[in-house]
């Protein structure tokens, strides 16, 4: 009975151990699952139609295309590989601009024949109308067929998510933006993260290091919403002020808040690196007339290099996955950064932004989820290239 | 004399630029220091007028802009008390099972790895996960227990790992004297390991606490509501949460100046959270330390 008891609470522990594990698939499950079916959906908004003139000659518009003809950045077939001919932009509310309402029937059951009627009688129209007003005999060439391409997500350079008719997820303002803001992060707090971490492992008396490491525990305890909301009413104007620019809301602002909140993980990582250098070795170093200064950067530091080096990598991770600090001081420009000083968006910032506004299932949704998987798969080859670090330092 | 006048010299810039030096790394420590007072103070400055015994016991009232954050303290400690239930237990047991049963080192190392991974999932991404896994597939809706999952499953690592480290710390002559003396690994456990490593396991779920007590990103979509007009009456209902309080009032409220006042309110309390947590963490450490030393 006992024996049985022992096995069984053995099984039990073992199903907890596994759970972290079990864990890391579910995400990997959900994830992909709901991102992968972007790559379903159609380009245009469901339910609706994008159609042409018969006689033209274009067979499929890109996204990026279809918005520059809505908004009338381009006018002109000829621009679109078509003849040479002026588009006619349609609406489904422009109707009334060519039939009455009598035309149209008291419930409007003749509206799927006049956009019919129209889109055959106009040469250069693009007309965008919900599904439900196509007609049976329609005669219009449809180019909506098309679903969204990886190309177009990962190699897009615009993100306009609600942009009709055709959303726009492109994913490298995103990317450059995270980038950006996390390598400025790490540049910052790098200097601060190697001298406080030496000045721990080798400088500091009992006394002194007592009190700084609690402090270091406190700055990483601290919620990133609070560093955000500080960031928002301190750091940000500050900013503007000093260096007089139009908005403080800028990809230096998000660096510097995530230089104070990666810190204390740099800090950390890196003391305990250099704590594994072998007594043996400062000493022989000390008793060769080396001062404590030239032991630290002559034995300490290349000792401990790969330690440091993961306490980077680990710093950048935390940085390219934080959300809402970054969502709060850096102004949340969807656009490719030109500039340190410009507004910009993050790709957990970008989830954690428009996830409340993206119906579920819909296409922006799965672009929401496939931003999730990329970050995941960063923040998981930062984590594997922390590992592998490591495991070299061992042999 | 030359040569050791020279070696004179030589020594001389050595300690010159060892004293630069470590006055650099001294001044960058305390500029740290100074960086967290100044946070800590700006906000504790700040947010100490507007706390008051209204502002911890009342709803918030006309637009975020008065009353208090009752609603949201109350929906916080939900949040704690729920992702407690699930992840202490899970990550004790976790813990005990890597340091004290798991013999084969290559599961070891697996589930280390994984557990490393999983805690460098980015909070946002945990979000999405208790999104589509505990919202939408389980139907639990935006609940309570929904976000209890979800902020449970983001704080195991922190739990497995301390557990772990709790365990390594404690001498294997004590696992071995119980063993001679005929108990099974099951009491030596129980009755031995667990004991002596208890303080340094409390410490780390008290850290959890805190750090589960200030998470936004993974509560976003999960369980937090902007206002809800009554208190959450079962674990399928909606809740305020601090964090996302602080969020939403200093971002995107009706009248984000008029809110201010209550933003800074906010942050002091949360705020203090982390320090009452950390405080509770390291006088539990120090006084363990000393009571383990006297025996």
């Amino acid at each position: 009975m006992r024996k049985f008891i022992e096995k069984l609470v053995e099984g039990g522990l073992l199903i907890s151990g596994s759970v972290s594990s079990f864990t890391i698939l579910l995400i990997i499950v959900f994830l992909f699952k709901e991102a992968t079916g972007l790559f379903n959906s159609p380009e245009v908004e469901e339910g609706y139609v994008l159609a042409v003139n018969p006689e033209n000659p274009v067979e499929h518009l890109s996204p990026e295309q279809i918005m520059d003809v809505f908004d009338a950045n381009i006018t002109n077939w000829a621009d679109l590989n078509g003849k040479n001919q002026d588009i006619l932009v349609f609406r489904l509310s422009d109707l009334t601009n060519y039939y009455t309402e009598e035309e149209l029937g008291d419930e409007f059951q003749y509206v799927p024949e006049k956009i019919n009627e129209l889109i055959h009688k106009e040469p250069g129209i693009i007309a965008f109308f919900p599904e439900q007003y196509q007609a049976e005999n329609f005669q219009g060439k449809i180019i909506s067929g098309a679903t969204i391409k990886p190309s177009e997500f990962f190699g897009g350079t615009k993100w306009y998510p609600t942009s009709t008719p055709a959303p726009i997820f492109g994913l490298i303002p995103l990317l450059l933006g995270t980038l950006l803001v996390s390598i400025g992060a790490i540049v910052l707090s790098l200097p601060f993260g190697i001298a406080v971490a030496i000045y721990l492992a080798e400088i500091a008396n009992t006394r002194t290091r007592n009190f700084l490491k609690p402090v270091i525990e406190l700055l990483a305890g601290i919620p990133s919403v609070v560093y955000g909301f500080f960031g928002l009413v301190v750091i940000v104007p500050l900013i503007q002020k000093t260096l007089n620019l139009p908005v403080g809301e800028t990809a230096f602002a998000g660096s510097v808040v995530l230089a104070i909140m990666a810190l204390p993980t740099i800090i950390t990582v890196a003391e305990d690196a250099m704590r594994t250098t072998p007594r043996a070795m400062k000493e022989a170093s000390l008793a060769l007339g080396a001062t404590q200064w030239q032991t630290i950067y002559k034995v300490i530091i290349p000792y401990s290099i790969s330690g440091i080096t993961s306490a980077v990598v680990l710093g950048i991770g935390r940085a390219i996955g934080e959300t809402m600090a970054v969502l709060m001081v850096t102004g949340n420009a969807a656009v490719i950064p030109t500039s340190f000083f410009e507004p910009v968006r993050t790709i957990p910032a970008t989830i954690a932004a428009e996830l409340g506004e993206a119906p579920a299932g819909g296409a922006h949704y799965q672009a929401l989820f496939l931003l999730g998987a990329v970050l995941f798969l960063i923040t998981l080859s930062l984590s594997i290239a922390v590992e592998y670090i490591s495991s070299k330092r061992k042999i | 004399m030359a040569p050791i006048q020279h070696l004179g010299n030589i020594d001389k810039r050595k300690r010159a630029s060892q004293k630069i030096a470590f006055g650099f790394f001294s001044f960058l420590s305390y500029l740290v220091v100074a960086i967290l007072f100044v946070i800590l103070g700006f906000i504790i400055l700040k947010g100490a007028s507007v706390i008051s015994w209204d502002f911890l016991t009342q709803a918030p009232s006309e637009g975020m802009t008065s009353g208090g954050i009752f609603p949201a303290i109350v929906g916080t400690l939900y949040l704690v008390i729920g992702s407690s239930l699930i992840s202490f237990p899970i990550g004790i047991m976790s813990g005990i099972y890597m340091n004290e049963y798991a013999t084969n080192g290559k599961l070891i190392r697996f589930i280390r790895i994984m557990t490393n991974n999983l805690s460098g999932v980015p909070s946002v991404v945990f979000g999405l996960f208790g999104m589509s896994l505990f919202v939408s597939t389980l139907g639990w809706g935006d609940s309570i227990i929904a976000g209890s999952f979800t902020l449970a499953l983001m704080s195991l690592p922190l739990i497995i790992r301390t557990t772990e480290e709790a365990l390594k710390s404690i001498d294997d002559s004590f696992r071995h004297g119980s063993l001679a003396l005929g108990a099974t690994k099951l009491q030596t456990i129980r009755r031995v390991v667990l004991p002596m490593a208890f303080p340094n396991i409390i410490t780390g779920l008290i850290l959890s606490i805190g750090r589960v007590s200030g998470e936004t990103a993974p509560i976003l979509f999960t369980v937090a509501a902007y206002f809800l007009p009554q208190l959450p009456k079962s674990i399928f209902d909606q809740c305020m949460a601090l964090p996302y309080h602080l969020y939403v009032i200093s971002t995107s409220g009706t009248d984000i100046e008029a809110s201010r006042g209550m933003a800074y309110g906010t942050a002091l309390v949360l705020i203090v959270i982390v320090l009452l947590v950390n405080l509770l963490a390291n006088a539990l450490r120090s006084y363990f330390a000393k009571k383990v030393k006297m025996n």
